[in-house]
């Protein structure tokens, strides 16, 4: 039987703290881009009980995701928005989703992303990550921005960490491994990348800024 | 002297000329200087000079 939305958020208080799922249920958070990154962190915030979650990704799901990305072989040609808010509707019934299917870029960021306390980069494009990056300090430096960058490869989990770039922007990543350099993408280090991003989002609902 | 990413650097120029002096591609970076975020548009038109203090983040593909 289904639960009720008091039975999910009492369910999340108890566990997390009265005053940390007052904070989550309000916030909004937007992820931008939605593989293996934002995918994975969709489910975290969704799982912590963020109450507004705005997913951007204008793909479809490819049979080369499955490796690492939170879709299904049976949503394969699905566009990612669409199965990835089936996914997340399943975990979390009463989590306001909205889902733009777009590739955002310099011409609607300012007005796809006006909405949200919290930016997360979740491309996978490095031009793509600086073209975002640089809109969101431009455009809205109140919001805080969270972006990702060096996960690739199976180097040591040990050398991804966030790092407090500014007042209001973060970095998670090791900073270096580029998946340029042909040496793949594997689930566990793009997961613990994106649980860098999803925990400092966390963070930051929570009051507590500091890497 | 001017500080980069918490190193000391003996440099002064434009924010163009430092990313060429560091081997940086412009499109992949974003530069804060002095805590504000420096423009793309004005990395050509913006000097870094004794004392200044810059974070540099370089994006890699992947995600």
């Amino acid at each position: 039987m289904m639960p009720s939305e008091n039975e999910i958020y009492n369910a999340l208080a108890e566990r997390h703290g009265a005053d940390f799922q007052k904070k989550v249920s309000s916030a909004t958070v937007a992820v931008c881009g939605i593989g293996g990154l934002g995918s994975n962190i969709s489910i975290s915030l969704a799982r912590a009980g963020v109450g507004n979650i705005h997913i951007i990704d204008f793909d479809r799901v490819d049979i080369s995701n499955l490796n690492r990305q939170q879709y299904f072989s049976e949503q394969i040609g699905m566009y990612k928005t669409d199965a990835l808010k089936e996914t997340l509707s399943h975990i979390a019934p009463y989590c306001k989703i909205t889902a733009d299917c777009v590739r955002l870029d310099e011409n609607n960021i300012s007005e796809i992303l006006k909405d949200c306390d919290i930016v997360c980069e979740a491309f996978d494009d490095a031009e793509s990550k600086a073209v975002l990056a640089n809109c969101v300090l431009e455009k809205f430096p109140e919001k805080y921005l969270v972006c990702g960058s060096g996960m690739a490869g199976l180097y040591s989990a040990n050398t991804i960490k966030t790092r407090r770039v500014m007042k209001n922007f973060y970095i998670c990543g090791d900073g270096e491994n580029d998946v340029a350099d042909n040496t793949g993408l594997y689930s566990s280090r793009v997961m613990i990348c994106a649980g860098h991003q999803a925990n400092m989002i966390l963070r930051i609902i929570s009051g507590k800024y500091d890497a | 002297m001017i500080t980069v990413n918490g190193e000391k650097i003996d440099f002064s120029g434009t924010v163009t000329e430092l990313l060429e002096f560091l081997g940086y591609g412009e499109k992949r970076v974003a530069v804060e200087l002095n805590e504000n975020i420096v423009p793309k548009a004005e990395y050509v038109n913006t000097s870094v000079s004794d004392g200044d203090k810059l974070e540099i983040v370089r994006f890699v593909g992947g995600g």
